[in-house]
Order: C-alpha cells, then sequence, then structure tokens
C-alpha cells in the first residue's frame, strides 16, 4: 500500500467562507430582511417546465430526470412527456388562472418553436418566460466545446425572445447541469438570474467573469418530480409536503422578513387528471392566506434586488 | 487478505443475561441527537477508490444541495433545538471551523458537544497509509481544541470511508467512543489494538438521510417513525438503559417542509420524565465508568465461522 499522494491530506481551498468565488458565504436568519410590495410575507412563484425529450435522445453526459428509457423508439416515454406540453400545462393553466395566480414557465426552446400556441398562451396571461435550454437533450456540461455552449445559449434565447416577445431574464439550465463557464455565458447573455443552485430559500448575488447574476431559489426537493416519481409519495403527501412548507416559510416571515415559495411542476406529472386537484388543494390553502404575492421570478428579483 | 469478520467486538445477547445499564436519575433512554455539520468540496482531490460527485464537475446540484444546510437548514434546525431544551452533538467535518466559523459558535455557545467526521465529507480514509490516517485524525483533535476548546472523544469517519486500521488509529490516539458500529441498542466494547474503548449507538435506521433519501420516507412518517422507536426503546428501559440517537443534516431536516413534523417528534421525546437528554460524550462516559468492564466480562467469544 502506497498511500494517498500528499495533495490529499492537503486543503489549499480551507479558508473563510466558500471553497470558490462563484458566491459569498451568507446566513439565511442574519440577512437583512426583505419587505415585499403590499407588505406580503410570501412571495408565491410557481415554475411549470416545458420540456422536450427528443426519442433520439443521447443522454449525453448522463441521462436528465424523464429522459427515454426502453429502446428506440421508446414511444412510450416520449409521448408521456409530451403529454404535459398538449393536456398537463393546459390543465395546470386553468388551475392557476382560476386562483389568480401567474407562473414563471421554464421552456425548452423546443417546445417553444413547435408549440407557439401554447407559448402565446403563456404570454396572454402576463407569464414570465424562464429559458430552460434547447430540450432535454442538450446538457450543459464541462467537455462540452465552450462554442457549442454559447451556441445553445444564444438559440435558446433568441427563439424564446422571436416567439414570446419577452426580454428573457431567467435561466434554469436542463436538468440543472452546468459546466464550469455555464455562468459566465449566461451571465454575458445578459440574462439576471439562475435558478440551478438549490441552497438557499432567498435569492443571492453570484459572480460571473462578465457580470453580475443572481440566483433565485428553484428547490428539488420538493417538486412534484422528487415527491411522486422518485419518493413515491401520494398525492395527499404532496399537498401535505407543500403546506408544511408554505406554513414555516409564511411564519418565519413575521420575524426574519418576506419569503418565497418556490414550486416547481412538471406539466406530464402534476398535469394528470387525478393529480392535479393535489396541487390545487395546496395552493388554495396559500392564496387564502393573507399577505401573499403572487409573481413571477423576475418581478420577485426586482423587488429584492432593489432592497440590497 | 481482507477479513470476513472485522472482529471488533464479542457476541452479547439482547436478553436478561445482559449486565444492566442504570442512566442518571433513572432515565430510561439515553436520548442524544447528532447533527451532521459538513463541509462538501465542490472540486475535491480524487480518490482512486470513491469519487465525491457522481455528476461530472461541477456537480451544482450535489454541492449546492448540501450546502443548503449550512446557509439555511442548520439555522432553522438550531431553533427547534433551542425551543425543545436540545443541545446536539456535532458530527463534525472540522474544516468547517475555518468555512463556517458562526456555525461552530452557535453550538459552543449552547454547550453542544463536537466530535469529529474528518475534514471534509468529500475526503475519505480509503487508501490511506497509517500515518496518514494519524495525520487526518491529529487534525481533527487540533482543529477541534483550538476552535472550541473541547477535547475530542468521539469519532465517525468521514462519509463512513474506513480503512481495517481506522478504529485502532482512534483508539491510540486517546478517542474513547466511535458511532460507526450499527450492532446494538445499548453501548458495547470495541475491540481495539490498544485496548477497548466503546461503541455508542447511532443510527442509520433514524439518520434522516436514510429516512428521507434512501427509504423515501415523507417527512410526517418520518416524524411517527422517531416515536415509534422511543417509544420501544423507553419501555425496554424500563429493565436496562437504552440509547436511542437521531442522525440529523441540516441539508435535509432543515427544510421547511420537513422541520415541523420533526420538532413535534423532538418534542415529543424530550416531554417524557424518564428520558436522560445527553450528549454523546456524556454517555460513553457513563457506560465507560459504570458497565464496560461488566459488558466486556459477560461477552461470549464469538465462534469460527465455517
Amino acid at each position: 500500500m502506497t498511500g494517498m499522494p500528499p495533495e490529499y491530506l492537503q486543503y489549499p481551498m480551507r479558508r473563510y467562507g466558500m471553497d470558490h468565488d462563484r458566491y459569498d458565504w451568507s446566513m439565511l436568519p442574519r440577512r437583512k430582511p426583505v419587505t415585499w410590495p403590499g407588505n406580503a410575507r410570501v412571495a408565491l412563484w410557481v415554475i411549470p417546465a416545458l420540456e422536450w425529450f427528443p426519442i433520439d435522445m443521447k443522454g449525453k453526459p448522463f441521462k436528465p430526470p424523464g429522459a427515454m428509457q426502453t429502446a428506440y423508439p421508446d414511444l412510450r416515454h416520449y409521448t408521456l412527456r409530451d403529454y404535459g406540453n398538449r393536456v398537463g400545462i393546459w390543465r395546470i393553466m386553468k388551475a392557476l388562472d382560476r386562483l389568480g395566480i401567474r407562473a414563471s414557465a421554464a421552456a425548452n426552446a423546443a417546445v417553444v418553436a413547435r408549440y407557439p400556441a401554447l407559448i402565446k398562451a403563456c404570454v396572454d396571461r402576463r407569464w414570465e418566460i424562464i429559458a430552460n435550454g434547447v430540450d432535454m437533450d442538450h446538457l450543459h456540461y464541462t467537455g462540452l466545446p465552450i462554442e457549442e455552449e454559447r451556441k445553445q445559449i444564444e438559440t435558446t434565447l433568441s427563439v424564446l425572445q422571436r416567439v414570446s416577445g419577452q426580454k428573457i431574464r431567467g435561466w434554469l439550465s436542463p436538468a440543472k447541469s452546468q459546466s464550469h463557464a455555464t455562468l459566465d455565458l449566461i451571465a454575458a447573455a445578459g440574462l439576471d438570474y439562475c435558478c440551478d443552485w438549490v441552497n438557499d430559500d432567498m435569492p443571492y448575488a453570484m459572480r460571473a467573469q462578465t457580470g453580475a447574476l443572481t440566483a433565485m431559489p428553484h428547490p428539488i426537493d420538493i417538486d412534484d418530480y422528487t415527491i411522486l416519481l422518485q419518493n413515491h409519495h401520494s398525492e395527499d403527501e404532496f399537498t401535505e409536503q407543500l403546506c408544511d412548507q408554505f406554513d414555516v416559510l409564511y411564519d418565519e416571515a413575521a420575524t426574519q422578513g418576506g419569503r418565497i415559495m418556490a414550486i416547481s411542476l412538471h406539466p406530464w406529472i402534476t398535469g394528470q387528471p387525478y393529480r392535479i386537484g393535489a396541487l390545487e388543494k395546496a395552493l388554495t390553502h396559500m392564496v387564502q392566506r393573507k399577505g401573499v404575492w403572487s409573481a413571477t421570478g423576475a418581478e420577485i428579483l426586482d423587488a429584492w434586488k432593489a432592497q440590497q | 487478505m481482507p477479513l470476513r469478520d472485522p472482529g471488533l467486538y464479542d457476541y452479547l445477547p439482547y436478553d436478561a443475561t445482559r449486565p444492566k445499564i442504570t442512566w442518571p436519575n433513572g432515565a430510561r433512554v439515553a436520548f442524544w441527537v447528532a447533527p451532521n455539520v459538513e463541509f462538501y468540496e465542490l472540486e475535491p482531490a480524487k480518490n482512486p477508490t470513491r469519487g465525491a460527485w457522481p455528476k461530472p464537475h461541477p456537480d451544482v446540484v450535489g454541492y449546492s444541495y448540501r450546502d443548503y444546510g449550512n446557509r439555511a437548514g442548520f439555522w432553522r434546525m438550531l431553533e427547534s433545538f433551542d425551543r425543545c431544551g436540545m443541545r446536539g452533538s456535532v458530527s463534525l467535518n472540522v474544516a468547517m471551523c475555518e468555512h463556517h466559523p458562526e456555525i461552530i459558535e452557535a453550538c459552543a455557545q449552547r454547550g453542544w458537544e463536537f466530535y469529529s467526521h474528518g475534514t471534509y465529507n468529500t475526503r475519505y480514509m480509503l487508501n490511506m497509509t497509517e500515518a496518514q490516517e494519524r495525520e487526518v485524525i491529529q487534525d481533527s483533535i487540533d482543529t477541534i481544541k483550538k476552535h472550541t476548546g473541547q477535547r475530542l472523544d468521539g469519532w465517525l469517519s468521514p462519509a463512513l470511508t474506513y480503512t481495517e486500521r481506522t478504529l485502532d488509529l482512534v483508539a491510540d490516539m486517546g478517542l474513547t467512543y466511535v458511532c460507526d458500529l450499527f450492532h446494538d441498542d445499548q453501548p458495547s466494547p470495541v475491540k481495539t489494538k490498544t485496548g477497548t474503548i466503546a461503541s455508542i449507538p447511532y443510527s442509520l435506521e433514524m439518520n434522516d438521510t436514510i429516512a428521507y433519501n434512501v427509504n423515501l420516507v415523507s417527512p410526517r412518517a418520518y416524524g411517527e417513525i422517531i416515536k415509534r422507536q422511543f417509544d420501544r426503546l423507553y419501555e425496554e428501559g424500563a429493565e436496562s438503559g437504552t440509547v436511542m440517537c437521531i442522525p440529523l443534516h441540516p441539508y435535509l431536516v432543515g427544510w421547511p417542509h420537513r422541520i415541523r413534523a420533526f420538532e413535534e417528534a423532538l418534542r415529543y421525546i424530550t416531554g417524557h420524565d424518564k428520558v436522560w437528554l445527553a450528549t454523546g460524550r456524556e454517555i460513553a462516559q457513563h457506560f465507560i465508568k459504570h458497565h464496560l468492564a461488566d459488558f466486556k466480562r459477560a461477552s461470549l467469544k464469538v465462534g469460527e465461522a465455517p
């Protein structure tokens, strides 16, 4: 046994704060409290993902959640994912309309180009469109040539802006996968915020070579994929967990300032007839409370930024 | 040649022949909670046996998922402990003392114990030489002493990684208890090359990581299984003292949708009369002083496997 090389017991980044320079160390309860418009306690941010999984997926460098699974052509998974764009999202839209909630749709460029009618419906409702990459088979990862990655971002933004007419401000990487260059590239492309990092309940400042970027909370542990598909919890438990999350944030806001209830949804999961009621029940619980501000990511970001 | 039996303990049936454990003030259960206060590195040096991250670097989700514990989850968990009058026994990646001293201060102020969980949760004991393992253990002893004034007594290997000699070295360097063994609901003697130390029951079953992310237990169901575990150990503790541990990870239990169900279970336990709200060190000290010798004497030699 020759043991480990000496570097294994050397720690060049052992220092105060983080072991990298992408953002500073900061403790949630010790920050300046934030006030939301109308003195709301909780900003309610609903983020349905509009995803397209090509049937010839390469899954490089890994298969994203929801990828094809059986031998080509995997009609079964292709069509069930596409169900989300064709039926599920419309059912979610109806539920959100009824509750007076505007959402931020995180859309693959492929969905936007293929189904402009869907994007028009989002824009008509004054929903925000967040860039969610080219499609679910165009991941961002170290090893992808930087020019290709830059092109993926440019393609995504140009398609989204052309069809939606919006200036796109938010970015969510497909499967939240980033290369070492992603933050720099999306900042250089003029994006204002990124939803990939899951380390906070509130926005925080990130550093990029070409400017500033804000991280926005986009949690995975309370999304429909994690709770329903990965953890195999029931629809009632999905409702409970969303409500429990909300109640703690709502109470915390009384002493620590405004909080954000961010709900990431996959219409191919939650948009099923037997599941939509679980979402409606949770959202009804939330909007019935006083001091809940339904907002888009960009609106929450602007309110937060104005107070930093 | 790999061992077939790690040879760390003898057999001792969980029945009336086992020496009786008595806890202070006639408590039935010695209850302790062990938050794992951890730092995972974004780009750690590589160990050939085990990679730090499942995804290509930078593993944004893997890294930030755990960083949540320090930024947000820990603080929420701390409030729950305070409201229930519970102290923690921190399973500490000691580099946290440098990275996030505010967390260390918050624990120290409350009289919590610190024991070692290695330097980083992304540096494994695997493939180390004896000298390298000693260097890691010494780093823990020195760093905890320097930043908290506490003597290091307990060990839980970083990411539960070992060589065959790790526990021998831990004992040789003066630590008195380990949390790495899951063979019992009471403390027990651990045989090492330089003498006997104590195994204090930790628990994988009660560990939030295992419950939430391996057994896929919902937050409210986690509260329920904690209460059931406690109820049975409390009942059995009327005959001989038992130990219950809840190992936690602030990046999991500290989420808003999980903390309240956990706190309710914690309040349930701390609301009982005959429960000793202890730290790992206190349990180890009591067991070593009053029961270790009896347990050693009563233990049965293990036969040869065919």
